[in-house]
């Protein structure tokens, strides 16, 4: 499979080295370069600087062939933007948005993309620790 | 009418003084607090500290009940999402976004944002004009109707000039709207002769350009 992966923070990283170990054809997008320190020493992909909202940026880092794109930089919008771009203009197959804000998250869900709000989720994780403790 | 804009900029306080000395109810969102603080000092209770792109701010600042939501914030997303949140989340019918990266226009069109406002593409066509020796200038486009108001002068030896209106053909969704000669301004009918050097502002379809281009010979 081929991925363009927006973003090299934490998750972007991991994420990417991940999938560049299990054999995947990874590029990774940073404005940063400093950023992909963050990535495994052995990660063979492509690193791009660049600006994830500049179609130009993103056809560099191989959109058009690729079969899923995931925006996961730390600005809810430039997610949002980016990967409108990603299903809109270049027709990317599986696309998938990180997205802080709850509200935001619900309304592009509505829209047709896929989201993540790792908010909610983190919120869940800490309620059923509570739980579970509280039953131990 | 009601109108809310987002990004307190320069862009963003012309623009809420103008809509206020217009008679508008305006409300100018800024998130920066010491931004909009400087900002209410001159327009008082028209400014509020907040982010377009929260739905919450939005909410208190009775996004219902706005008739426009204007994004004028210095970055492209941030304009897309504040114009997307107040379509879809809030049924606002009208959004106006600022475009900082022209390239982004069509995106915009295509992501059901009303009317994009690109001052980059303007400033662009306006120090163009002004360049000596250029012919063929787009002064601007009317996006819903998809044509083009263009600005171009007749070079020296172009095969238009010293030939009557009736004897050129034109792009076949054209029309020649004023011709600027020396001081003289010239509504063109059918007999008007062209001459070199005339300024001539038409107004085409987005199609016709290169054929106009190549009728009048200002490539």
């Amino acid at each position: 499979m081929k991925l363009v992966i927006l973003g090299c923070g934490r998750v972007g990283a991991t994420f990417a080295s991940q999938m560049d170990k299990a054999g995947h054809s990874v590029a990774v997008i940073d404005s940063n370069s400093d950023s992909f320190q963050r990535l495994d020493p052995h990660f063979q992909g492509d690193r791009l600087i660049g600006n994830g909202v500049d179609e130009d940026v993103l056809r560099r880092a191989g959109i058009e062939k690729a079969d899923a794109f995931i925006a996961v930089t730390n600005g809810d919008n430039r997610n949002i933007m980016a990967s409108q771009i990603a299903k809109e203009i270049f027709h990317v197959q599986r696309v998938v948005c990180r997205i802080y804000d709850p509200i935001r998250h619900s309304t592009y869900r509505d829209l047709g993309i896929e989201t993540i709000c790792p908010t909610i989720i983190g919120v869940d994780m800490l309620l059923n620790a509570l739980q579970s403790a509280k039953q131990k | 009418m009601y109108i809310i804009v987002g990004g307190g900029g320069d862009v963003g306080y012309y623009l809420t003084r103008n809509l206020l000395s217009h008679g508008h109810e305006v409300l100018l969102l800024e998130k920066n607090a010491t931004r909009a603080q400087s900002l209410a000092e001159e327009l008082g209770q028209a400014v509020a500290k907040g982010d377009a792109c929260e739905a919450r701010t939005m909410e208190e600042a009775g996004v219902t009940r706005a008739d426009v939501v204007i994004a004028v914030t210095g970055e492209d997303e941030d304009n897309l999402v504040i114009c997307q949140m107040a379509k879809q989340r809030f049924n606002v019918t009208r959004t106006i976004a600022r475009l900082n990266n022209p390239k982004h226009e069509e995106l915009f069109q295509r992501l059901g944002i009303d009317t994009t406002i690109s001052p980059t593409k303007a400033i662009l066509s306006l120090i163009e004009s002004e360049l000596p020796g250029t012919h063929f200038v787009l002064l601007m486009t009317l996006k819903k109707a998809g044509l083009e108001i263009v600005e171009l002068i007749i070079p020296p030896l172009s095969p238009v000039a010293g030939k009557r209106l009736d004897q050129i053909n034109l792009p076949r969704k054209s029309t020649l709207a004023l011709i600027i000669r020396d001081d003289e301004q010239i509504f063109p009918t059918a007999e008007t002769v062209l001459m070199a050097g005339d300024e001539v502002y038409a107004l085409l379809n987005r199609e016709g350009e290169e054929e106009l281009r190549r009728t009048f010979g200002t490539v």
